[in-house]
C-alpha cells in the first residue's frame, strides 16, 4: 500500500473466488473421476477391457520398466478422455481464423483418425498472435521471399564458429534501439534463451528469488545454474521483501556467508493468470536491497505499452533499472527465437559465455527477417503509422473483451490491460464440453487444466490479436455454450437449475 | 469462616483417601508410573537450544546497509578470444565470405551441401507463402500443423522406426529426452566425449552419472558389474532403479565411432537401454544415411531412442527423436522442450522434408562423401605439429597441436594464427568452442575441420597444403 504512489496509472487486477459449491462439485467431480479410474485400471489389468497402451518389447519384457504405473494415472484414465481439445492440427496460416484439420477417433481417444476434411474459418482464440504478425500478405513477406531464396533455411554452425551472420548483427542493433537500451543478443529459441542463460549469470552461492507461477523455462535455468531458489507468492510485494530482508540479514543458509547476488526472476505477463507484474514496486525494491533483476517479457513485449515496448513502457520507466530484458519473438513478432538485452558489459559477458553463443546453432536468416520487419513496422520505420494502429487495434480489443465478459458476469482473472484472458471454468467435466462445443460453433479455444494450473481452477484461456474484429470478439462473447457452461459466478448461479447443470457437468465428464 | 474452610478442607482430604482405597490396581500402577517419570524428569539434564539469535531490527538495517553484491557479470576483456566473432556476409555456403573475404567452407556442418539447394528453397518459399514464418503457440495449442505430422511421418518411415517427434531447437532435444525419462535415483552410463548438450541434460535429469572412459568398453562393463554386486546387496531398489547407457554415434568432440555391436550386448547382458545420440551421423553414416544403425547392420529396435538434430545434413533447424512408440509418445507430455516451447516454423519443416526427399532420392552422395572424407584425412596426416583426431569416414575432425605449450591460452593463440593464416589464403576453418568452466572433460584446443559434398578434390588438397603450409610456419 505504501508503494501505491509509484504507480501512474490504475493498476486494476481481479482474482474473483469462486463460490463454496463450485470447489466442492469440482473436487467431486475429479473424485469421481479417480474412481473411475481405478476400476478402468482394474479391468484392463484383469483383462476384461482391452487395453490400447503401447506395449515394451518382448526381448526386454524382463528389463527394469521404463515407466512407472501410477505416474502416468493421471494421463491414461483422465486426461485421455478429454484428449482431443489439444494438439488439434491445422493447416493454414494462424491468423485471426484458420482452418483446421478434422479428426476422429473410433476407440475414444487412443488413437485419432483424419478423414481429410478441413473446417474452414475457425475463430481462432487460441494462438499467440498479439499483434497480428502472423500473415501470408504477399506484400508484406516480400523481403522474406528475398532473403529466403539469397541465404536459404539452415546456418549450420554455432555463434561463436561460423554461425554468426550480418542478419544476425542488424538484428541485435535492431532490437537494441526498439527497447532503448545499450546492446541486445538473439537466440534461436525462447525457451532455451532462459534455460542457457540464467546458468551463466548466477551460479553457486547465489540466492535466485522466483515468482510462485513462473514459466517452466525460468523454472529449468534456475534449477541448472545450481544457485538456491526461493519462491515468493504470486505478485506479492510483501512476500518478496520479506525473504530479501530474511536472505541478506542471515545470509547463506548453514554458513552465513553473505550472498554472492540476488536474482528476483518474474515474468511481464503470466499466461495462466493474466496479471501484469508490479514492475515499479520491485524496481523499488530491487534499489533498496541492491538485488538484480530478471524480467522476462515473453508475453508483453509487443503487446502492452503505448508503443509497444512492453510492461517498461507500460509503467512510464526507465529501461535501465532492469538489469536483464529478456523477451521472445514468438508471440508478438510472428516469428521464433528470444533476445537478452541490457548494458553492453552484460552483453559482451554473455557473447563469451553463453551455452547458447558455444554450443547451439543461431537463429535463421528466414526467421531473422521477419523479426526485422514487423520490428520495424511497429517502431514506424517502414514508414507507414501500422505499427501503432495493431497496438492500439490490440489494446482496444483487450479492453473491448474483457468488459464485456465482466458485464456477463463470469469471472476473469488478470488484469484489465492484459491480451490473455482466463475464464474460470473449475469442473473438470467442463474443459472437455467447453472446448468441443465451441468448436462445433467454429471457435477454437485453449483449455487447461491440472498440472498447468492448481488442480480446482481449470480455465479456458483467450489470447486475444489486433487481427481480430470487433464481430469475430461479439460471435465468441455470444456463443450461448458460454452461456450455458459457465454461469458460475452469476447472481442467479445459486439457483437449483444451475447446480443441477454443475452436477450433470462433473459427471459428464466421466461418461464422455 | 476459617473453621468452615478448615472443615471443608478436610472434608475434601477424607474423601481423597477414601478414593485412594476404593480406586482400582490399575489405576494406581498407572498413577505411580506417571509420578516417578515427572520426577526423572525433573532431575535428568536440559537440554540448551541452539541460540537463535533474532536480530533486532536495527541490527538488520545495519547488514542491508552494509552489504555489497558483486557486479552482475565480470568484466570481459576486449582481447577475449571469443569475444569478437567471424562476421558472414550472405549465406554460409559452399563459397563463404568472412569478415569480407570470400574462402571456401571448411567450418560449417553442411555435410551434403543442402543449405544452397533450390529444391529445398523452393519448397521453404512455397510453405512461407502458405503459413507465414511463426506458428504462435506450443504443439499442444494449436501449434501442429499438417507440415511436423508429415515430417515426423516421413523421418519414422526413413529411419525405420515406429514414431518420431520434432523439436524446434537441435540443442534443446536431447536436453528434453534425458530428463524425460531418466529422474532421480535412476542411474546413467554415459562417455566421457559426450557433447555439452547431453551434459545439461544429465544435469537436468539429477540422476546418477557415471562416466566412462571414451569409447572404452572394458570400462563401462567394469562399472556395469559393480553396478551389479550394488544391486545384489538392495534387490527392492534395483528393481525400480532404470539403467540407461548414452552414447553418440559420431562423437563431436572426438570424431570417432561408437562401438555398437558391442554395446548392444551389454545392454543385454545387463538389462541396461541404449540412447543414441546421431546429431553428426544421421545423413553421413550408413549406406543410405539411416547413421550408425545402418553403418553396423544392427536392427534399429535393438536402440530403445535415437535423437538427432537436423541442423548438420538436413541444413535446417530442430532436432528429431526416433524410437518406437512405447518410448516416443511419452515425450509429448514430458518433454519440457516440446511441451512448454513453440513448435518449429512450417517453412523449416517443409525444408527438411524436401532434404530428405533429396536424400532418399540420391543413395551415392554418402559414398561420395566417405571418398572426400578418406581423402583429406589421408591429406592431413604428414604434417608436422599437428595431429588429426577423427575416424576415416568421419566427417567433422580436428587438428590438435602435437606438443602442447603447457598452457591452453597459448595453445589457442598458436591454433587462431594457424586459422587466421589459413582465412587470409581463402580456406574458412575455425577454432572449436568450449565453455572451459562447465565442461566435464574439457576436450584439448583444436581446428575443426569439416568435408562436404560440395567440396571438389581440388579444392580438398588445396586446403590440405595450405594448412601444412600454416602448421610450418606458425609453429617453426
Amino acid at each position: 500500500i505504501k508503494y501505491m504512489c509509484l504507480y501512474k496509472r490504475p493498476f486494476n487486477e481481479h482474482f474473483e473466488q469462486a463460490p463454496m459449491y463450485v470447489a466442492v462439485l469440482t473436487y467431486l467431480g475429479f473424485g469421481v473421476g479417480t474412481i473411475f479410474g481405478y476400476l478402468r485400471d482394474f479391468m484392463r489389468a484383469c483383462g476384461l477391457e482391452s487395453c490400447n497402451l503401447a506395449a515394451e518389447r518382448e526381448e526386454q519384457k524382463d528389463f527394469v520398466p521404463l515407466y512407472q504405473d501410477f505416474e502416468n494415472f493421471y494421463t491414461r484414465n483422465l486426461y485421455m478422455r478429454i484428449r482431443d481439445n489439444w494438439n488439434r492440427p491445422i493447416c493454414s496460416v494462424p491468423g485471426p481464423q484458420f482452418d483446421l484439420m478434422e479428426r476422429v477417433t473410433d476407440d475414444f481417444n487412443w488413437t485419432f483418425r483424419f478423414t481429410g476434411r478441413t473446417i474452414k474459418d475457425v475463430i481462432n482464440m487460441g494462438s499467440y498472435n498479439y499483434l497480428g504478425f502472423a500473415e501470408t500478405d504477399a506484400n508484406a513477406l516480400k523481403t522474406l521471399a528475398d532473403v529466403l531464396q539469397n541465404y536459404g533455411t539452415g546456418v549450420c554452425s554455432t555463434r561463436q564458429e561460423m554461425g554468426n551472420l550480418d542478419k544476425h548483427i542488424e538484428l541485435e542493433n535492431l532490437v537494441a534501439r526498439f527497447l532503448d537500451v545499450e546492446a541486445a543478443m538473439v537466440f534461436g529459441m525462447g525457451f532455451a534463451t532462459n534455460s542457457m542463460n540464467i546458468p551463466s549469470l548466477v551460479g553457486k552461492g547465489c540466492l535466485i528469488l522466483s515468482d510462485e507461477l513462473n514459466h517452466t523455462s525460468l523454472v529449468l535455468g534456475a534449477r541448472l545454474s545450481g544457485a538456491t531458489i526461493r519462491i515468493f507468492k504470486h505478485n506479492n510485494m510483501q512476500s518478496l521483501e520479506k525473504l530479501l530482508r530474511d536472505a541478506i540479514a542471515y545470509g547463506q543458509p548453514r554458513s552465513r556467508r553473505a550472498w554472492k547476488k540476488i536474482l528476483i526472476l518474474v515474468e511481464g505477463i503470466y499466461s495462466m493468470e493474466g496479471s501484469i507484474v508490479r514492475l515499479p514496486e520491485i524496481v523499488a525494491l530491487k534499489k533498496r536491497y541492491k538485488a538484480y533483476l530478471y524480467l522476462d517479457e515473453a508475453h508483453s513485449i509487443g503487446a502492452v505499452g503505448p508503443t509497444g515496448r512492453g510492461v517498461v513502457e507500460y509503467f512510464g520507466m526507465d529501461p535501465e533499472d532492469v538489469d536483464v530484458l529478456m523477451g521472445t519473438f514468438t508471440k508478438s513478432f510472428g516469428a521464433a527465437g528470444g533476445y537478452i538485452a541490457g548494458k553492453k558489459e552484460l552483453v559482451d559477458f554473455l557473447r563469451t559465455h553463453s551455452h547458447s553463443a558455444i554450443y547451439a546453432t543461431s537463429m535463421c536468416p528466414p526467421v531473422a527477417e521477419q523479426i526485422i520487419r514487423s520490428m520495424k513496422c511497429v517502431m514506424g520505420l517502414d514508414g507507414t503509422t501500422q505499427g501503432l494502429q495493431r497496438v492500439r487495434q490490440l489494446g482496444e480489443n483487450t479492453r473491448y473483451f474483457r468488459r464485456r465478459l465482466h458485464e456477463m458476469g463470469f469471472i476473469v482473472y488478470g488484469n484489465d490491460d492484459s491480451p490473455v484472458v482466463p475464464l474460470l471454468l473449475y469442473m473438470p467435466g467442463k474443459i472437455g464440453a467447453f472446448a468441443r462445443r465451441m468448436l462445433d460453433k467454429n471457435i477454437g479455444v485453449v483449455v487447461v487444466g491440472f498440472p498447468a494450473t492448481p488442480i480446482a481452477e481449470s480455465r479456458a484461456r483467450f489470447c486475444v490479436s489486433a487481427a481480430h474484429t470487433r464481430e469475430m470478439l461479439d460471435t465468441v462473447r455470444t456463443a450461448d455454450v458460454l452461456v450455458k457452461l459457465t454461469s458460475d459466478a452469476r447472481g442467479a448461479g445459486r439457483s437449483y437449475k444451475s447446480v443441477t447443470l454443475n452436477l450433470n457437468n462433473s459427471f459428464c465428464f466421466c461418461f464422455s | 469462616m476459617a473453621a468452615a474452610v478448615g472443615m471443608g478442607q478436610q472434608w475434601v482430604l477424607v474423601e481423597m483417601v477414601q478414593a485412594f482405597y476404593e480406586a482400582p490396581a490399575y489405576h494406581l500402577i498407572l498413577e505411580g508410573i506417571l509420578i516417578l517419570w515427572i520426577i526423572r524428569l525433573l532431575f535428568s539434564k536440559t537440554y540448551k537450544l541452539q541460540e537463535r539469535s533474532d536480530l533486532t531490527p536495527k541490527e538488520k538495517e545495519e547488514l542491508i546497509e552494509e552489504w555489497q553484491p558483486e557486479p552482475l557479470v565480470p568484466p570481459v576483456s576486449k582481447d577475449h578470444p571469443a569475444l569478437n566473432y567471424s562476421v558472414v556476409s550472405g549465406p554460409p555456403s559452399h563459397k563463404i565470405i568472412v569478415n569480407g573475404k570470400e574462402c571456401i567452407n571448411f567450418a560449417s556442418f553442411n555435410f551434403l551441401g543442402l543449405l544452397d539447394n533450390e529444391r529445398v528453397k523452393n519448397a521453404a518459399q512455397a510453405s512461407l507463402r502458405k503459413y507465414g514464418v511463426g506458428t504462435c503457440g506450443p504443439r499442444g495449442f494449436y501449434g501442429t500443423f499438417d507440415v511436423h505430422l508429415e515430417l515426423e511421418d516421413r523421418l519414422a518411415k526413413f529411419m525405420r522406426t515406429e514414431e518420431s517427434i520434432i523439436y524446434s531447437y537441435g540443442f534443446a532435444t536431447i536436453a528434453s529426452a534425458i530428463p524425460a525419462y531418466s529422474k532421480r535415483g535412476d542411474i546413467v552410463f554415459v562417455d566421457e566425449a559426450a557433447c555439452f548438450a547431453i551434459q545439461k541434460g544429465l544435469q537436468a535429469s539429477r540422476s546418477n552419472i557415471k562416466l566412462f572412459k571414451h569409447n572404452d568398453m572394458a570400462d563401462l562393463e567394469q562399472l556395469l558389474k559393480e553396478q551389479e554386486i550394488e544391486d545384489q546387496k538392495n534387490p527392492r531398489k534395483a528393481c525400480v532403479t532404470r539403467r540407461f547407457i548414452l552414447v553418440e554415434g559420431l562423437y563431436m568432440n572426438t570424431g570417432d565411432i561408437c562401438p555398437l555391436p558391442e554395446l548392444i550386448k551389454l545392454k543385454y547382458k545387463y538389462k541396461v537401454r541404449i540412447f543414441l545420440e546421431e546429431s553428426l551421423s544421421f545423413g553421413v553414416l550408413g549406406e543410405h544415411g539411416r547413421g550408425v544403425t545402418e553403418h553396423f547392420g544392427i536392427n534399429v529396435d535393438d536402440i530403445d531412442l535415437i535423437s538427432a538434430n537436423m541442423e548438420n545434413s538436413l541444413a535446417s533447424i530442430g532436432g528429431f527423436c526416433c524410437g518406437r512408440s512405447f518410448v516416443i509418445d511419452h515425450q509429448r507430455l514430458s518433454g519440457q522442450g516440446y511441451c512448454f516451447s513453440a513448435s518449429l516454423p512450417p517453412l523449416l519443416a517443409a525444408a527438411a522434408i524436401e532434404a530428405l526427399n533429396i536424400m532418399e532420392e540420391n543413395p551415392d552422395i554418402f559414398q561420395i562423401l566417405r571418398e572426400k572424407c578418406k581423402r583429406i584425412h589421408k591429406a592431413l596426416q604428414r604434417i608436422s605439429g599437428l595431429i588429426v583426431v577423427g575416424d576415416l569416414f568421419s566427417p567433422a575432425l580436428h587438428l590438435q597441436l602435437e606438443e602442447t605449450s603447457g598452457s591452453r591460452e597459448n595453445d589457442m593463440k598458436l591454433l587462431k594464427r594457424i586459422v587466421d593464416y589459413c582465412m587470409n589464403r581463402s580456406i574458412a576453418l575455425t577454432q572449436a568452442r568450449y565453455l572451459e568452466k562447465e565442461e566435464k572433460c574439457l576436450p584439448p584446443p583444436s581446428i575443426r575441420v569439416v568435408v562436404t559434398v560440395e567440396q571438389t578434390e581440388e579444392e580438398l588438397d588445396k586446403a590440405a597444403s595450405i594448412i601444412r603450409e600454416a602448421a610450418q610456419s606458425v609453429l617453426n
